[in-house]
Formats: C-alpha cells, structure tokens, sequence
C-alpha cells in the first residue's frame, strides 16, 4: 500500500497540451477511479505514473517520494493495459512471471507466485500456452495476472475490461473489486463505462481535455454532477435535459412542461427567469394516471428493455423526447397517448450558458449506488 | 462455376509457367553451360544433348585454367573464399551497428534524428561510381586500399541504410505498450530491448540481413576498383575468364553456379523468414 500525488503535472505533445496543470491525490489502499471521455488524458496520466514517460511540468510522489529521477523498473507498480501488452513470444507462464524475474527470485519462488495468482484468476490451466492461443478473456486475466503478480503497492489498471465481451466484462466487475481487495493495494483505474466506475471506484475522478472536472465518490457524482456533460455521462438511459425558464411562485420555484406546473422544491429563487437546462433522470419520471396531479400528456413513442429496466421514449406536446425508465416486468403504455409525473425533488438545474450545476434537488436520494 | 474456376486454373497455370520460364531459362542454361565445353556451348545450333564434362569444376577447383594460349592460373577459389569472408564479415558488422541504431531511431525520437536516420539512407541514393574516385583517394591516404577492413567499411555503404531502414520499421511495429509492460515488471531498458524489442524484430532482423548479404554479395564495382586480385570476390574474379585467347564460356559458366549457390541455399533456407518478414505484422500478439 502507498498513496500517490500528483501536483500541477502538464504533458504536451508538439502543441497539443494533454495534461494541463493536473493535481490528484489517491490515498492508501484507495480505488480510484479515471472515468473520462478517449482522449481525456487518462492513458498519459497512467504512463507518467509508470514512468515510461515524462511529464513536462509538475510532480509525481509516490508514497510521499519525488519518482522524477526513478525508472520505470524501479518504481515497484503493477500496470494492466487496455491492449493486454502480452509478450507474444513467451507462455502465458512466462508472461505472468516477468515481474518475478527481475527480482531475481529463486525458480521455485516464482512457480509458486506465478501459480498462486493464475488460480486466483483461474487461469492456471493455460499457463504454458502463448497470447496467440488464449482467448481474450485468458488474455486479459494473463495480463491482470502479471500485474497482480508482484503484489506491487501501486496498481494501474488501463481500462482493463476494454476489449473483453459484454458477459466476462460482467462477471469481470464483478470480480475484481474483491479481488483488488484481496490485494490491499492502491488502485488507479482507467475507464470510460460509468457502470465500471461506479462499480470499482472509492472515489471516481472524471477527466476531460487533460483537466478533473469532478472527484468525488460515485453517489456524489451521480447525485451531484458538477455540470450537464458529467450528468450526461453518468447513467444509462442518458438524462433528459430540457430547456426551461424558471419561475417563482408562492410555494417556490418551478418550471412548466407543456403547460403542466413541476415544483422544483429547495430550489433558490435567484434562477427565477434565467435560462436553464433541467435535467431529470429517466427513473425520477413515472407514468401516472389522466387526471393525477401534475400529470403530463406525452405520446409513447416506443419502448426498449434494457436489462433490468424498460425503457420508453415518448414525446410531449411540444415535441421533446424524454426517456422514461421503470423496472423491467411493471406495466406501462406500450403506446398511444399517456400521462407522465416527474419527480421534482429529483431534479437538476443547469445553467444553460455554463453548463454547471447550479442546483441539485437529489441529495435526498439514498446514497448506495441507485445508478447501478 | 466449375468450369470457370477450371479454365481459371489452366490460365493461371500457363501464365505462372511462362514467367518461371522466362525467369528460369537462362539459370538453367548456365548450369547446362557449366558442364560443357567452349566447342558445344559455341556449337550452332546450340544443343542440349551433349556428353557432360566437368573439366569446368576441375579448372575452377585447381586453379588451372587451359587455353589455346597456354596454361593460366585463376584464384576463383579464393575469390569464393574472399566473397564469403566480406559478407558475412560486413553483414555482423552492419547488424551489430545497424539494429541498435535502428532501435534507437525507432524509439526515441530526439532532436535531427529523421535527418541522420535520411542521411544513412542516402548513402543507397548515389551511384556508387560517384564516390568511388574520392575514395580511392582517402583510401590510399589512409592506407585502407586493398585491405579487407577497408572493403567491410565500404560495404557498410550498402548494408548499414538497409538493415537500419528495415529493422527500423520492425521495432515501429511492435506495441510500446509491451516494451512499457516489461519496463514496468522491473526490467531495465537494455533487457527490454534483449528480450523483447530483438526477438519479436527477429522475423525482419533476418529478412534484412538476407538482403544485406545479397546485395553485398553481388557487389561489383566497389571491390573492382578498391581491392587487388587476391582479396577480390567472385563478382570480380570472374573477369579473369575473359582471356587473350577468347572467353571461357564453360568457367564461367561454373564459376556462376558456384557463386550462386551460396546465397541461394542461403535465400531457400531462410524462404520462411523472408516471408514472414517482409510481410509485416507478423508481430501483433
């Protein structure tokens, strides 16, 4: 276990700044997750963590050490790549033992290590076969494996479920939070699935053009998005985001959808007429009877499952789409007219021009991870 | 559809026989050549019967070389001899310049590296007469003409930008991520580069050298001018059959065969690298 600090790291490549001005803090025996868009900075960040390259301004500690002046070999981490990186010229053995190797352990010492973690990955019965005869899952679990290997304090993990199918991505994630934990090690870990992140992380660090927008665990994320893009990021169906013009009332601020009140409780009164972006998450709406109060005419549009949940799109009188979600297996319209509720105490604002949070309604939803 | 594909085949068949033919004829001509004398080869018209002699080889193997005019003494022998020593001589040499340079070029790109890396590329630019006369003279100032070091640094000139061109290529094509995943085991560069840059390269190392060895090989003009008769290759030697009393067709003839067959065995063992090699992506795990 160790801590890892980055301060104001900046990496350019020619002109194109990757990394600008960076700073992260992961403590001991944290997961961390980097959630961030391809091209967000998350790779780069990671190699300059390994010290495979070089960052052009700040500081790397890790466990409170300055590394600028250690290789690579010295610095004692874990990594896992988005690609595996497998030696294609040595056994799956061989590959997993490579850590062990450099250190110049006895051949029994590194059997039994090489062993040891192949049977925790289930992976000791392919041991001697090359990366060309492993199937991507055995790839990727050979790749973990050799990152595991070592029991390095400091592990990084580039986006390792990446390339592997939907199924073992699953059972993967479902794995692997019990697996870190066995090791006890600091975990850095790439993603750009929010489910993974939300998942694997003690905290999520989202990352966009080389900067942190946000940090924070996954509940403060999902429930308080720093601005729309996070919001939109994080969820599955996507948010709805609608443009609307708040107004106040006697009993506080609210916005109307298709000329149907929807009081946004706790709401501050100063964004009474500013132009906003209300974002409502497909499971804070539920279809609701005719007559219901602040019910709101749509047309249904079509309806998907999406595992545990079904899915809806319909239109409003005004034409906008909004998605709307309830557990798989409950009733609802499957088409033609319908009426929906929303739940405004689980509401967004957005400022339209900005983007950022201006305020979150949700912080009374529960904290245990009701994305998932 | 059976009998376009059938009709396809013959075509195919008839055109890949005429160009092996085309190709072919005049290797197997030569090897008739070699086991005859002047009087049959200069028979018209020409015939491929004929009582097969090998007085040809025996002249080559002895040194002895008969003509109307006389006998004659010929070093073919020590031509072959002198061949093989320069190529494989310049080939170590170019490899164990040339694929560390190659890696270094690949990997690291520091400041004027592409010019350095174009500038040992156009040295294959320029005719080889347009640097032979100033370095006639450098070598006599250096006192490097007509010695084997002098012909091996001259021969750098032809294999260094090969091998440092395609190796180069090799080592681009292999993934940082898994020379990084090595580094990152605990492995320092210099057994990255040993364990993992150098075997998955191997395939194209190979491919390089084949050619380099070749090209040195055939090399003509550089050991012409450059060397004296008894450290010149087969490539010059050969110009001995040429003799006052008339061209010894049937030596050199033989002499062919035998230069040939060196970097042809060579080229049919290493069939299998070649291939591999040159057909890229041959690394990709």
């Amino acid at each position: 276990m160790t801590t890892l600090q980055l301060k104001n790291i900046t990496k350019r490549y020619k002109t194109n700044t990757v990394l600008d001005g960076l700073s992260l803090d992961v403590a001991d025996g944290e997961t961390l997750v980097l959630f961030g868009p391809s091209g967000a900075g998350k790779t780069v960040l990671l190699r300059l963590v390994a010290g495979v390259i070089d960052p052009d301004e700040g500081q790397i500690l890790i466990g409170g050490e300055d590394v600028a002046d250690i290789d690579a070999e010295h610095r004692g981490i874990g990594m896992a790549f988005q690609n595996f990186a497998l030696f294609p010229h040595m056994s799956a053995f061989d590959n997993i033992a490579s850590p062990l190797t450099a250190t110049r352990s006895t051949k029994d010492a590194i059997a039994a290590g090489v062993q040891k973690v192949a049977k925790l990955l289930k992976i000791d019965h392919v041991l001697t076969h090359h990366p060309k005869a492993l199937s991507n899952g055995q790839k990727q679990r050979t790749a973990l494996a050799r990152a595991l290997v070592g029991s390095p304090p400091l592990l990084l993990l580039d986006d390792p479920l990446r390339n592997v199918d939907a199924k073992l991505r699953f059972e993967m994630r479902l794995e692997l939070p019990r697996l870190l934990a066995t090791q006890g090690a600091t975990v850095v870990y790439v993603t750009q699935d929010y489910k993974e992140a939300m998942a694997l992380g003690d905290r999520i660090a989202v990352m966009s053009q080389g900067r942190i927008r946000q940090i924070g665990t996954p509940a403060d994320i999902y429930n308080t998005p720093a601005d729309i893009e996070i919001a939109r990021l994080f969820g599955d169906p996507t948010i709805n985001l609608l443009d609307v013009t708040p107004r106040g009332g006697a009993d506080g601020v609210y916005v109307e959808l298709s000329n149907v009140k929807v009081s946004l409780p706790g709401m501050p009164a100063s964004v009474v007429g500013q132009i906003c972006v209300l974002g409502l998450r497909p499971e804070s709406i539920t279809f609701t009877e005719a007559g219901a109060a602040g019910a709101i005419p749509v047309t249904v549009e079509a309806e998907t499952p999406l595992n545990e949940k079904t899915v809806t799109l319909v239109l409003t009188v005004r034409n906008r789409e909004i998605l709307v979600s309830r557990p798989a297996g409950t009733p609802g319209p499957t088409s033609g007219p319908a009426h929906i509720a929303v739940n405004g105490k689980a509401a967004f604002l957005f400022d339209k021009a900005s983007g950022a949070l201006i305020r979150s309604t949700a912080t009374s939803l529960s904290h245990n991870g009701e994305a998932a | 559809m059976e009998n376009t594909s059938t009709l396809e085949r013959t075509l195919r068949l008839i055109a890949l026989t005429l160009v092996v033919v085309f190709f072919m004829f005049p290797i197997f001509w030569i090897f008739l050549m070699s086991f005859q004398t002047n009087e049959t080869i200069l028979a018209i018209p020409p015939s491929i019967v004929f009582t097969p002699t090998l007085s040809n080889y025996a002249a080559l193997i002895t040194g002895k070389l008969t003509t109307a005019a006389g006998s004659l003494d010929i070093a073919f022998m020590r031509n072959l001899g002198n061949s093989i020593f320069l190529s494989v001589t310049s080939v170590a040499l170019a490899l164990v310049l040339g694929v560390p340079a190659a890696y270094a070029f690949a990997r690291h790109k520091f400041k004027g590296s592409e010019d350095i890396a174009f500038t040992l590329l156009s040295f294959r630019f320029a005719p080889p007469l347009l640097v032979l006369l100033p370095l006639t003279q450098y070598f006599q100032w250096l006192g490097l003409s007509d010695t084997y070091f002098g012909l091996i640094w001259v021969y750098q000139l032809i294999c260094l930008p090969l091998i440092l061109w395609i190796v180069r290529g090799y080592f681009e094509d292999i993934s940082a991520d898994v020379e990084y995943a090595y580094r990152i085991a605990g492995h320092t560069w210099f057994a990255t580069f040993r364990k993992i840059a150098l075997p998955l390269a191997g395939p194209g190392i190979a491919a390089a050298g084949l050619l380099a060895f070749i090209f040195a090989w055939n090399n003509f003009v550089f050991a012409l001018v450059l060397a004296s008769a008894d450290k010149q290759p087969v490539t010059v030697g050969a110009l001995a059959f040429v003799t006052s009393s008339g061209i010894q067709y049937g030596q050199i003839a033989s002499a062919i065969v035998l230069s040939v067959a060196p970097t042809l065995a060579l080229a049919l063992y290493a069939q299998r690298y070649l291939v591999e090699g040159l057909s890229l992506g041959a690394v990709k795990g």
